[in-house]
């Protein structure tokens, strides 16, 4: 780490904690920056706890986020069908634009920090959802709800007990989706000062440190795993009668 | 035969003029011990079957489901291929050469019909000429007259498979398989998806088209009706793709081979017998007939001891246009809107069965019956059914009318 | 220096002015910024992204067509797409320049590792749900595999083909921007620099790769809708 310039440890700035390379009698595996050195890793582990939960924070609040806002296009697309393309392409923008740019495109609102990367990965989450919701209550079989105005049910009853439990499975399917993603997209939080994995992976001194990388990013897949097992489980506890697919 | 004679168009002369340029003369196709056995099963699905169907017959394969029939039909192309025995084309065996190639040489109808959505009506038709090289202008020429064959405007041509009717991609799906005058054609259930009206049109459509180009047709149906209605011959399939009868409608009808081909054919064989004459050959009554403006003393005259008890107005192409009621009788001169519209008309062309489905469902007494040009040709009651049933001519005349629907 | 009316614009008039006149570096010294840096960026941005997504292509379509066509692998190719979504992009970036090294062959490969999955998924799930009775049509008329594949399969999965690709183009063009990490200098580096290119710079390239992902987004739509047959258009908007 001689000029700062020369590798990206200026990146944010941060000066390498002092105990980063601890030295222990590994057999200089982190001096030699091998692939991967478990003894630091079982040394070091509790290093990632915070930055675990913050991972946790920014999808949980994205995905949520997202869902609220998604659902919200999709009932009103569903009963306004004028307003589906309108819908689908202003998602389509929000999920075109990279979330790295996204993050600064805030920067004059939001300035830098967790709310910004929220917001941005909030925007990427939206058309995955929106259109899922909307096929699903496409896709509900139309003598079903021809039934449904038979026996009497209102339309907001019937949105809510009829189409709505149909569509449960594309609805599940499209969070897996958006979950899945965006745990892998919130590694790049750490470019808005949104924390995260992602600040495991290039903050510090170093973004050649292996073990490093390769630790956040198992952490991260294994948490977009967790998810999507998650949320696989919970459609079929919603929608019992019908496999969910992928 | 006291009805005015039918406007009886000359089929003859019709399929001598068109076949003798350019159609390919028809081939037999002969089935020789042919078995297949899926794999995994534990049974043939077709069983030692031997057929002959002569060339420039329709030879309808029927049977309940699961006896095989698609299976033995599809061996032809070998889009199924057999298990053991032989099938010839004419001297050939399909075995011989190159699967892609044969099934080239033969057409090919399916019940879903399959145009290929992203391709325009006439790239579909032409889409074995393309597989076989053609050049741009005689695929273009061939298009045209097959259009024109089946009876669409030519700028159907430019359209797509999902901005037609599901009876107008049928008569698509027949052009492409006629495309290359293939001398063997066979259908899958052609029809199976088609409404009943439109599918009875279609039916004598593809017989009258048939009466043109003398193709050897495999048809495979389930549907007993329309085997005796599209049959030169019909081979009764039972479980197993075993033949339990092989004979043509009228022996099917009159003398089923055994119990399961007598069950098969139905209780109502009799009825059945209305598919084994077309209107037109029915004795068909006459009604007074006038124009619009004539002096309507003379009409009422006519309609004493008249078959028909009503007079039909028609124009100068003598096209029916409507009952005269007696109150319009009652004027000094014919109305040219008379009370009663002429509706339903029957096409001569249809079977008897059909003409009298049509009279029935309409509720009307009466129904003129027209030709291909929409002139009249006689006028058809419930009572002429009845008697040609009960009469005894039925044994006769559908001998000597079984075969004239395809000729 | 600055003129008025771009002052009032706040730091997005100075992200403008940086694009189209520069500013010194914060570092001092230089000037960066300025349409001569922008464009070189921005070309090396596309290209970058341009080189993957054509590499993904190459790979992964040839592949999830021949698997949809004979119906096999189902299970590769589904999981494909599911994994693929799953990889965390900056440390894959950031593994592949630490572990295997910097340099335009590294990141285009790291950049199909991305792109690979959506298309290989489409490709395969297009081709599976392409009407069996179009094939069975095709296969009937004497159509041989590779003819039913050119002429009835491949023009009916378009638009889901087409799908994969425009994930696979987003994905690639929104992780080329974190580039500079692995030694390849894009657009990416003006948000990934800002020691040197300032607020203004971070705001500019993100403005930049804003637009320039949204119009491959546009240009891929509109190769689709060029690519779609209007039999097919129709059949939609019924």
């Amino acid at each position: 780490m001689s000029d700062p310039l020369a590798g990206p440890g200026w990146l944010l700035g941060a000066a390498a904690p002092s105990d980063f390379f601890r030295d222990r009698s590994d057999g200089g595996c982190i001096q030699e920056n091998k692939l991967f050195c478990p003894d630091w890793a079982i040394d070091n582990i509790d290093r990632y706890t915070d930055p675990t939960l913050q991972h946790l924070v920014l999808v949980f609040s994205a995905v949520a986020a997202g869902f609220l806002i998604a659902f919200g296009l999709a009932v009103l697309a569903h009963r306004h069908r004028a307003l589906s393309s309108p819908f689908l392409a202003a998602t389509g923008v929000l999920y075109t634009i990279p979330s790295i740019a996204f993050f600064f495109l805030l920067l004059p609102i939001t300035g830098r920090g967790a709310l910004t990367a929220i917001i941005a990965l909030t925007a990427f989450t939206l058309q995955i959802i929106f259109r899922n919701i909307t096929t699903g209550l496409r896709n509900v079989p139309p003598e079903v709800t021809e039934a449904a105005r038979g026996v009497g049910l209102t339309p907001k009853q019937i949105l809510w007990r009829v189409e709505i439990p149909l569509a449960m499975p594309e609805i599940i399917a499209g969070l897996r989706v958006a979950t899945v993603s965006t745990v892998a997209l919130a590694t790049l939080a750490v470019f808005a000062n949104g924390g995260g994995l992602g600040a495991e992976i290039v903050s510090g001194s170093n973004i050649t440190f292996k073990t490093g990388i390769i630790i956040a990013g198992s952490i991260a897949i294994l948490m977009a795993i967790t998810f999507d097992a998650l949320l696989l489980l919970t459609g079929r506890l919603l929608a019992p009668w019908k496999r969910v697919e992928a | 035969m006291s009805a005015g004679p039918p406007a009886q168009t000359d089929r003859d002369d019709a399929s001598g003029d068109r076949s003798s340029g350019n159609e390919s003369t028809a081939t037999p196709v002969r089935y020789e011990e042919v078995s297949k056995r899926y794999p995994g099963a534990d049974h043939d699905a077709v069983h030692r079957l031997s057929l002959e169907v002569p060339a420039g017959e329709i030879c309808v394969l029927v049977g309940p489901s699961g006896c095989g029939k698609t299976t033995a039909m599809r061996m032809v192309n070998r889009t199924v291929e057999m298990t053991s025995g032989e099938i010839f084309i004419g001297d050939r065996s399909v075995r011989q050469g190159d699967a892609a190639e044969l099934r080239r040489e033969i057409g090919y109808v399916i019940q879903q019909i399959g145009l290929f959505p992203h391709r325009t009506i006439a790239e579909n038709i032409g889409t074995v000429p393309s597989l076989l090289g053609w050049k741009q202008a005689e695929i273009e020429q061939r298009v045209e007259k097959l259009l024109e064959l089946i009876g669409l405007d030519p700028e159907f041509g430019d359209r797509y498979p999902s901005q037609l009717s599901g009876g107008q991609q049928q008569r698509v799906g027949v052009a492409r398989a006629l495309a290359v005058d293939p001398p063997v054609m066979l259908m899958d259930e052609p029809f199976g998806a088609i409404d009943p009206i439109n599918r009875s049109r279609l039916q004598n459509e593809f017989l009258r088209l048939q009466a043109e180009l003398g193709k050897t047709v495999l048809f495979v149906t389930h549907d007993v009706d329309e085997a005796i209605k599209m049959g030169d011959r019909i081979a009764v399939l039972r479980k197993g793709g075993e033949v339990a009868q092989f004979a043509t409608p009228t022996e099917l009808l009159m003398e089923p081979a055994d119990d399961f081909v007598e069950d098969f054919v139905g209780a109502d064989r009799a009825l059945k017998r209305l598919a084994l004459m077309r209107v037109k050959d029915a004795s068909l009554w006459k009604a007074p007939i006038c124009l619009a403006g004539d002096p309507t003393g003379p009409v009422r005259s006519d309609l004493a001891g008249a078959e028909v008890p009503h007079a039909l107005l028609v124009d100068s192409g003598r096209r029916p246009l409507g009952w005269l009621s007696e109150r319009d009788l009652a004027a000094p001169q014919v109305p040219s809107r008379p009370d009663t519209p002429a509706d339903p008309l029957i096409d001569a062309d249809s079977i008897l069965r059909d003409g009298l489905a049509t009279l029935l469902q309409s509720g009307s007494q009466y129904a003129p019956v027209v030709d291909g040009n929409g002139r009249l040709g006689g006028v058809l009651s419930v009572e002429i059914v009845a008697d040609f049933l009960s009469s005894g001519e039925a044994a006769e005349s559908e001998l000597a009318a079984v075969d004239r629907p395809h000729e | 220096m600055i003129p008025t009316p771009v002052a009032a614009l706040g730091l997005f008039g100075e992200a403008f002015q940086f694009v189209f006149q520069g500013q010194e570096a914060a570092t001092g010294g230089v000037t960066v910024g300025g349409t001569g840096q922008v464009l070189d960026l921005a070309g090396k941005q596309l290209e970058v992204t341009l080189l993957a997504l054509a590499v993904s292509i190459v790979l992964a379509l040839p592949v999830g067509v021949f698997l949809g066509h004979h119906g096999k692998g189902e299970f590769v190719a589904v999981s494909a797409g599911n994994a693929g979504r799953a990889i965390p992009e900056l440390a894959l970036i950031a593994l592949m320049a630490a572990a295997v090294g910097v340099g335009l062959f590294n990141l285009v490969v790291a950049l199909a590792i991305l792109g690979i999955p959506p298309i290989l998924t489409n490709a395969f799930v297009g081709i599976r749900q392409v009407d069996r009775v179009s094939v069975e049509a095709a296969r009937g008329m004497g159509m041989t595999d590779g003819e039913i594949i050119r002429k009835v399969e491949l023009p009916l999965a378009v638009p889901t083909i087409m799908g994969g690709v425009r994930t696979s183009a987003i994905n690639i063009i929104a992780t080329a921007t974190i580039a500079p990490l692995a030694g390849i200098l894009t657009l990416g580096d003006f948000i990934i620099s800002r020691n040197v290119y300032g607020d203004a710079g971070v705001l500019a390239g993100a403005i930049l790769v804003a637009l320039m992902a949204l119009a491959l987004e546009l240009t891929l739509a509109g190769v689709q809708w060029k690519l779609t047959s209007p039999g097919l258009r129709i059949r939609r908007a019924e």
